[in-house]
């Protein structure tokens, strides 16, 4: 960064340079690509496995042998697992399943629409309590409390954790830059290693039950707390911290009183990620017995229900929403000013009645079976209704797939062909077809020309990493799907970005889209999607676009967003057209959004590898499901798993050195006008 | 159907309704009245203490047919508290070692477990076929082996390899297989067989099921390796193609194969301790045996009436009272 500084005036021209070196080595590659097509492409069957895999076997079988032995890690196994058992089990008995030697749970629907009720008016205000005690009666309506409750439990339990551990690693990561070298490349493998990979040794370690099932998903829901408290300590502004010293304070009191508080919107948005990324994992769950809305899912998937397996979907949409509004409106509420006190006595006299109000209905829901058990049927002055909401949304998604299928598929095909032809294949074509040793050259040169010696170096260590795995070709076919996802992650990201960023009406309805495409487990749209585009890699980036464009729209509305009013009323005044302002004002200034976009686009496009191997897709996600199902494909599963996360790594460091490259050119420009 | 759908005015009137309710502070079935009311009736007949059952469930249905037959049975019958846990294959047979897994219900083959944890660990022990004959093999949709009849001979799949060519299969023709749980030799068939045709992995049983639907619909050519007995044949009668007939061993060199499928005994493996309590939850496992079309009927009231597998195990039961009398004759 420091060379930027020093050095402004070659590193301004240099990009015109950089991008003639990089069509030069692309054509290069091309050309030596087509004459050496198939030479050294290192291919390997889908049913084989090298010598590598097979170590991995052995590994993991004198693991297990170990294991068996009863050892001191055991004991802490045990009590590890033991620990997590008893919490979800309180809980299920609390809300979810019949207990206390009752037919009902302890407390009532009734009495935790209630308490949630109450506790979001009071943390949230009495907008997102409505919102809420909407969202958990329409579970209720939907025929899937029970199941609903069992995964809020869960999910519960493991936010809880992660909270608990992510935190403090968090704060710390976020003081000591020693600790963060330490502690990312930890994060960015849980978060990009399929839990296909780790669910079978997990159950092995952890038996099957609600131990396993909460640290797989605690796994996955981790990483984000971390990384978002460790970003909102160091972009505390420094003359705050620098003040702080200058009063003489301790590090300690720095760290309570000035760090934490400010950083504390970023930390709250942290662990909303954190409940997200749980949420997402409540289907994976459901393979090792977690119980809740997964295991419907499962279920209804075994005889392709869309429709069930939809609304039991909709449900964890509706978890997600819910609590996303909760803790994004905390994040917003902690950076207002209190109010004065005599609205504060209101809210006093408010919450002791709600309190009462809460504690009755709560009782009651221990006392009537209407009020414990979700009622089937409501006695009304009009006569029994019965309570169906869930088959109505089953059998109106049923007719809408079908109706879709039947009348577009014909179109859907063609759009699959044309894709594949003009797009997938030649890129598949260029990064599998041509020897390993011409991409890797040519990808270590384009890292050193866009983002400089050191992602060069991280390339090459990368993709001879890769190499190691023993699927090079595999890694290759899944790399070519990736790009074309990624680019079309990007291309939705921006337009809809844009456009969202822009007029807060587009939000308004588009916002609620963006979370159920990231929530809406992706069984769900599987089976349609093969429908209408066949087993094929072009469906495995359908999914993979509808479960990554939303992050990307996001952070690129953010970043539009974020450009100053001043500066628009400037350009518009000086008589610009609206193109001319997106094109020359906004995006420009939006840039450093738009690299992040690519980041997490990249990120979420890889975490669906896997799913694009359930679809056709082949390559490393077919090998990971393979080692997930097969116990001699273990080590084979375990080695692509390492190879998505080495290409995860690869991707993210040379996008983010490029892009702070770019960046940093960009902000000069800026400054010189 | 009026009570099919809730009219947002209904749904507001029933809010109230609810309320009103409240309000009273009072009405409606208290919970210990509705607890002491549902003790069920004692099991008929049970002269041993059964106890407890844990009981893999595998992610198909003809899996699931079986496990809600023998949960009602033993639990109606015999009095036992059967444990469903739903898992996948691997993770169930761990769960033999590991103590957590009793019983697996319908095992398709699986000779590396089989070798781990029968032959080599001794924790898990074959109890016997479930009656069940597993067929694996290539299929097409019914249409096109009504009007190509001649594509159901392996020899004639060279003509037509152009039509099953898809995106995928790089201008050969597409064999698409499904989930990597299953056996198969499709690859090496291909080769040894001379066929221009490539393997295109599905990935999923859910994959090659739509395939089949829209092939279907869409009058589009498909060939696939597929498995009875299925639910999916109640809904669409795909046809096998003759490969070259199975003789024994000649699938003895993966590599070398080119032969059909052999055809599969599905068997019950418990584990072993399990197995030797002399419990009448054991003994039912081991007696537990019908055809491939008692499980249809099963898997058809699942997967095409939408009943719960619990009603559709009783509707069934009910149904054929003496072949599970003989299951329990042995007691």
């Amino acid at each position: 960064m420091t060379t930027i500084i020093t050095d402004p005036g070659s590193r301004v021209l240099r990009p015109v340079r950089r991008r003639w070196g990089v069509v030069a080595v692309v054509t290069l590659w091309i050309l030596l690509g087509t004459l050496l097509s198939g030479r050294d492409t290192l291919a390997l069957g889908s049913a084989d496995i090298t010598s590598f895999h097979r170590w991995l076997n052995d590994l993991r079988a004198s693991i297990e042998t170990g294991l068996a032995g009863g050892s001191p890690v055991s004991a802490l196994i045990t009590g590890v697992r033991t620990t997590i058992g008893a919490v979800v089990g309180f809980g299920q008995d609390l809300v979810a399943r019949p207990s206390f030697g009752r037919p009902v749970p302890g407390i009532g629907w009734l009495g935790v629409v209630a308490i949630a009720g109450y506790v979001t008016a009071a943390l949230a205000g009495a907008r997102v309590a409505v919102l809420t005690v909407t969202g958990l009666t329409f579970l209720g309506l939907q025929g899937l409390w029970q199941d609903s409750m069992d995964t809020l439990t869960l999910t519960a339990a493991a936010v809880g954790l992660a909270l608990v551990i992510g935190l403090p690693i968090g704060v710390a990561a976020g003081v000591s830059p020693r600790t963060r070298r330490l502690v990312t490349p930890v994060l960015d493998v849980a978060q990009t290693m399929p839990a296909f990979v780790y669910l079978t040794p997990l159950t092995l370690v952890f038996l099957i039950g609600p131990a396993s099932a909460t640290i797989t998903t605690l796994i996955y829901a981790l990483p984000p707390v971390i990384r978002l408290t460790v970003h909102g300590i160091r972009t505390v502004p420094g003359d705050s911290v620098e003040a702080a010293v200058s009063l003489g304070t301790t590090g300690r009191q720095r760290l309570v009183q000035v760090l934490l508080p400010m950083a504390r919107r970023t930390i709250v948005l942290g662990i909303n990620q954190t409940i997200m990324a749980a949420l997402s994992m409540v289907t994976i769950a459901a393979l090792i017995d977690a119980p809740g809305l997964g295991r419907t899912v499962l279920k209804a998937l075994e005889t392709l229900d869309v429709g069930v397996a939809f609304n039991a979907g909709l449900a964890i949409v509706v978890l997600a929403v819910m609590l996303d509004r909760i803790t994004s409106t905390v994040a917003d509420r902690g950076a207002r000013p209190r109010r004065d006190t005599g609205r504060a006595r209101i809210r006093a006299v408010a919450l002791a009645v709600g309190g009462l109000t809460t504690l009755w209905l709560v009782q009651l829901s221990r006392t009537y079976l209407w009020a414990a058990r979700f009622p089937e049927t409501i006695t009304t002055p009009w006569g029994p209704l019965e309570v169906r909401l869930g088959d109505d949304i089953a059998r109106g998604a049923s007719l809408v797939t079908r109706a879709v299928e039947t009348s577009a598929s014909g179109v859907t095909s063609t759009v699959k062909d044309a894709g594949t032809i003009l797009l997938i294949d030649p890129l598949q074509a260029l990064l599998s077809g041509s020897p390993w040793w011409l991409v890797t050259a040519a990808a270590v040169a384009i890292a050193w020309l866009v983002a400089g010696t050191r992602a060069a170096v991280t390339a090459l260590t990368c993709l001879l990493l890769v190499l190691a795995t023993g699927l090079w070709s595999d890694s290759m076919v899944t790399l070519a799907a990736t790009g074309v996802a990624t680019a079309a992650v990007m291309l939705l990201g921006v337009i809809l970005g844009v456009w969202m960023g822009r007029d807060r009406r587009v939000e308004a309805v588009l916002r609620p889209q963006l979370d159920a495409g990231q929530t809406m487990p992706a069984f769900v749209y599987l089976v349609p999607f093969v429908a209408l585009f066949g087993a094929s890699r072009f469906t495995a980036i359908a999914a993979a676009v509808l479960y990554a464009a939303p992050a990307a729209v996001k952070i690129v509305a953010d970043g539009v967003r974020a450009v100053p009013v001043e500066t628009l009323e400037a350009a518009v005044a000086s008589g610009s057209t609206t193109w001319q302002v997106i094109t020359k004002v906004q995006l420009p200034m939006a840039r450093p959004a738009l690299a992040l976009a690519l980041n997490q686009g990249l990120m979420y496009v890889l975490s669906m590898v896997v799913v694009g191997g359930l679809v056709g897709a082949g390559a490393l996600g077919y090998d990971v499901v393979a080692g997930f199902s097969q116990g001699e494909m273990f080590g084979k599963g375990l080695a692509a798993g390492l190879a998505i996360v080495v290409m995860g790594i690869l991707l993210d460091r040379v996008s983010q050195a490029a892009a702070r490259r770019v960046g940093a050119v960009g902000s000069q420009l800026h400054t010189r006008r | 159907m009026p009570r099919s759908w809730i009219s947002p005015r209904a749904r507001a009137s029933a809010l109230a309704a609810v309320t009103a309710l409240a309000l009273a502070g009072c009405g409606g079935a208290t919970i210990d009245s509705a607890a002491s009311g549902t003790s069920d009736a004692s099991p008929s007949g049970s002269n041993r203490p059964c106890g407890t059952v844990n009981l893999a469930v595998s992610p198909w249905v003809g899996y699931e047919a079986n496990a809600a037959v023998y949960r009602h049975v033993a639990e109606k019958r015999l009095g036992c508290t059967v444990v469903t846990k739903n898992l996948k294959e691997e993770v169930s047979w761990q769960g033999f070692s590991t103590g957590e897994v009793d019983l697996v219900l319908e095992n398709w083959g699986h000779a590396d477990l089989v070798k781990k944890y029968v032959t080599e660990a001794k924790v898990a022990v074959d109890l016997g076929p479930t009656g069940n004959r597993g067929i694996i093999g290539w299929y097409v949709p019914p249409w096109l082996a009504k009007e190509h009849p001649e594509v159901l001979d392996w020899k004639n799949l060279n003509t037509f390899a152009q039509k099953f060519a898809t995106s995928e299969s790089g201008g050969k023709g597409q064999l698409l297989d499904g989930d990597p749980s299953y056996v198969t030799n499709d690859a090496a068939l291909v080769k040894n067989l001379g066929l221009n045709f490539a393997v295109v992995q599905g990935g999923s049983e859910a994959t090659l099921i739509q395939s089949f639907r829209q092939a279907e619909a869409k009058k589009t050519w498909l060939l696939a390796y597929f498995y009875e007995p299925q639910w999916f044949f109640n809904e669409l009668k795909l046809q096998r193609v003759n490969l070259p007939t199975y003789t024994p061993g000649c699938d003895a060199d993966p590599q070398k194969v080119a032969c059909d499928y052999p055809p599969y005994e599905l068997n019950k493996i418990a584990r072993v301790s399990f197995a030797s309590t002399g419990s009448p939850a054991a003994a039912l496992a081991k007696a537990f045996r019908w055809t491939n079309e008692d499980q249809n009927e099963v898997s058809r009231s699942i997967a095409v009436d939408k009943l719960s597998p619990a009603d559709a195990a009783k509707k069934w039961a009910d149904a054929h009272p003496d072949i599970v009398d003989g299951w329990l004759k042995n007691r």
